[in-house]
């Protein structure tokens, strides 16, 4: 069964990670690409950064954390077993993997997911691999062990210290910036995460990439819904991206848009669990 | 005595029409179609199946109408259209058959797409044949593209007998006919229906799929597919390369339409797409998607919709009956103006600031070059504005297939039959000539279907 789902695995208070089967996806998928995602007939597409797959099972891993009607939905409501309507991909320009040198990957809570497959990557590829993982408190982190085995080194930060350094994820970042030769970094998590990130590699002359999330319709070029201005030129995340130089990137514009549909989407939520509220009772 | 003029198909009333997107022409009963029928002169000569991009026998069908033979018209249409529910909606017919028909030189001409739609719905409504496809020939034929193009060239290599797979990117077929066309001038049921139809004849179809991303051509035609057909259209949408486009309320049309049609987001929440649409609405362009848009947004509770064109209403690509259509409902047409900046507060969209035009010498398109007014700036508040100038061909398939070539303007080169620099490989459609109209699309992929079936035939 296409897009059915294979397994299903709590990541988190709010995250979890589905194995999907989509033996087409699979067969293409690159470190740094996505797929577009619809649950059901009624459903809106959304893009998801692939966080694994395999060529052989014919599966795809996707992680997402419940932040929005859809997202919640998912959570709630996609079990293994399951189908989901649509998965399209692999879509966008997949990351450029890099062959020597070390480089450092940083993620930002549900960042993780997509920062994995590239750190393997880079790994597998001949880099030395410096992680940095970072979320608000322990709860919100996954995926350690895999990172470990993805990076040389690893650091974990939380911002209330309950894992690891208590710290942004800016702070090792810029040491190591400080301290030796960086070939690249890579960033990816919320993007004021990735601003600071872009900020502090500017600051050192390094080049940073990161993966942007604007909100997209159809992933495939044909909208424009997902227009960022980089480096002065209104670029498609989908089709263009999503990976981007982080220092070319108008980041408040990237952030205002990602608000424009705040009203609607609280409107959807609040519906959804009314409704969710009226089938319980 | 011939009735000068058609017999005028019943609408819905602009002042009710705007606030729903039920279809407007209600079309005709059959006293109606029977007497509009009635109007041919069924002369010999019969300009209008020349007219037809795919020659359709106009003065057969009809003849059958007249003589009520509503089934047998269907079949006559059927012969050389697969789509006519579709063409009887959303065809230019005056610049085509009708255009050229004899009556018209002293009358009104005869509703030809009027009685092809009203064949079309009658069949639909009392079930259609299905129409069983000759024995196997053993040729597999991939389609990269469920729109006008790819859904005729599909239906024809099928009732020639190939194994045909249609592949598209979205997540339902019908393309542009789907994503572009509201609701209120062509239902999704009805595209539904006829994409039904060439399900029943045994065409196969998957969804999701991204040629050029999912799989390559080459890939297809190394899992044993005989020949390609390349209908992947002009879904690229061109933006007015001024500055503040990126504020939020600004809209390419493919988007705004997208959101509305095939994501329903008209029915937002129960669908899950929203669409935003302020009370203030203006939509930069003068073809038949800018009056899509316009009339869309006037469905969406916008209160005051402006329509900026930088020619004049001359010049206007859009058909005559879906301008009239969007004045009626009260789109404000302002010509000869052109958009050269947008303004914002907090990156969200307050005002279109434009310069107003005069027509010069004509340009390389035959018509006159809007030059801009000097010190004409003026500004106009939107909440919401719609880039309605174009779209471009999407450039996916002929970048990742080896030695495709293509033109200049990034359409695929290929010949009046679909021959492209690529012996297996056909294409057709706005992927060869840009973006153009559904019948186009569709009479040239009849022609690449021809072809396909010559070359798969020699294999």
């Amino acid at each position: 069964m296409p897009n059915e789902i294979v397994s299903v695995e709590p990541l988190g208070p709010q995250t979890k990670s589905f194995v999907v089967r989509a033996p087409r996806v699979a067969a293409r998928a690159q470190p740094g690409q996505f797929v577009v995602v619809r649950l059901h007939a009624r459903g809106e597409r959304i893009p998801l950064t692939l966080a694994d797959w395999s060529a052989e099972d014919g599966t795809i891993t996707l992680v997402v954390q419940e932040v929005g009607k859809t997202t919640l939905e998912m959570g709630a409501s996609v079990d293994e077993g399951s189908e989901l309507a649509d998965v399209v991909g692999p879509l966008g320009e997949p990351s450029e993997i890099l062959s020597e040198g070390t480089v450092v990957c940083v993620a930002g809570g549900v960042g993780i997911a997509p920062v994995y497959p590239i750190a393997r990557a880079l790994k597998e590829a001949g880099t030395h691999v410096i992680g940095i993982a970072g979320a608000r408190s322990e709860d919100l982190l996954f995926w350690v062990d895999r990172l470990e085995e993805a990076c040389h080194s690893l650091v974990i930060t939380t911002d209330d210290g309950s894992a690891g350094r208590k710290a942004l994820v800016t702070e090792p970042l810029a040491e190591i910036l400080a301290a030796r030769k960086i070939a690249r970094v890579w960033a990816i998590g919320p993007a004021v995460m990735m601003k600071f990130c872009a900020q502090a590699c500017a600051k050192a002359g390094v080049p940073i990439t990161v993966s942007l999330n604007p909100i997209m319709v159809d992933g495939t070029g044909m909208c424009g819904a997902c227009r960022a201005e980089v480096g002065g030129r209104v670029r498609f995340a989908c089709v263009d991206g999503p990976e981007f130089a982080g220092d070319q990137v108008n980041w408040d514009l990237l952030i205002a848009r990602l608000a424009a549909y705040r009203e609607e989407e609280r409107c959807a939520l609040e519906r959804y669990r009314r409704m969710v509220r009226e089938a319980a009772a | 005595m011939i009735r000068p003029e058609q017999v005028p198909m019943r609408e819905q009333d602009p002042r009710s029409r705007v606030h729903n997107f039920d279809e407007v022409p209600l079309g005709y009963s059959e006293m109606e179609a029977r007497e509009e029928a009635a109007r041919c002169l069924k002369c010999k000569t019969a300009p209008c199946v020349a007219g037809c991009p795919v020659q359709v026998d106009i003065p057969g069908f009809i003849s059958q109408v007249e003589q009520g033979d509503f089934r047998a018209a269907a079949a006559t249409i059927k012969r050389t259209n697969n789509l006519p529910a579709v063409c009887g909606r959303v065809c230019p017919q005056e610049t085509q058959c009708q255009g050229v028909c004899t009556l018209g030189r002293k009358f009104e001409p005869c509703g030809i797409g009027r009685l092809e739609r009203f064949v079309a719905d009658w069949e639909m409504e009392h079930g259609a044949r299905t129409h069983e496809p000759p024995p196997a020939t053993g040729s597999r034929v991939a389609v990269v593209g469920a729109g006008p193009a790819g859904l005729t060239c599909a239906a024809d290599l099928r009732m020639l007998g190939h194994e045909v797979t249609v592949l598209e990117a979205l997540h339902e077929p019908g393309g542009v006919l789907m994503y572009g066309i509201p609701e209120f001038r062509l239902p999704k049921e009805v595209v539904n229906h006829e994409v039904e139809g060439l399900r029943r004849m045994g065409v196969a179809f998957e969804m999701n799929v991204v040629v050029g991303k999912s799989i390559t051509v080459d890939e297809l035609l190394s899992e044993g597919y005989g020949a390609v057909f390349v209908g992947s259209g002009a879904g690229l949408p061109r933006f007015l390369g001024i500055p503040g486009e990126t504020l939020i309320g600004v809209y390419s049309a493919n988007e705004f339409l997208t959101r509305v049609n095939l994501m329903r987001a008209w029915r937002f929440p129960e669908y899950d797409t929203p669409v935003k649409v302020g009370r203030q609405v203006a939509v930069v362009g003068g073809g038949n998607v800018a009056m899509d848009a316009a009339r869309t947004a006037l469905r969406l509770g916008a209160e005051k919709v402006t329509v900026l064109y930088r020619r004049t209403r001359q010049e206007m690509p859009a058909r005559v009956e879906e301008t009239h259509h969007a004045e009626e409902e009260g789109v404000d047409m302002q010509y000869l103006v052109n958009p050269v900046r947008l303004e914002g507060r907090d990156g969200i969209l307050s005002d279109v600031v434009c310069l107003r035009m005069e027509l010069g010498p004509p340009d390389d398109s035959g018509r006159r070059r809007p030059v801009p007014i000097e010190d004409s700036e003026f500004s106009l508040a939107v909440d919401t504005l719609i880039v309605a100038v174009g779209n471009q061909p999407h450039p996916l398939v002929p970048r990742t297939t080896r030695g495709l070539e293509v033109t200049k303007w990034g359409t695929v080169q290929a010949d009046e039959q679909g021959a492209t620099s690529r012996p297996e490989i056909f294409a057709a459609g706005d992927i060869v000539t840009g973006a153009a109209t559904v019948i186009s699309a569709m009479g040239a992929a009849k022609q690449a279907a021809v072809a396909i079936d010559a070359y798969v035939g020699k294999q």
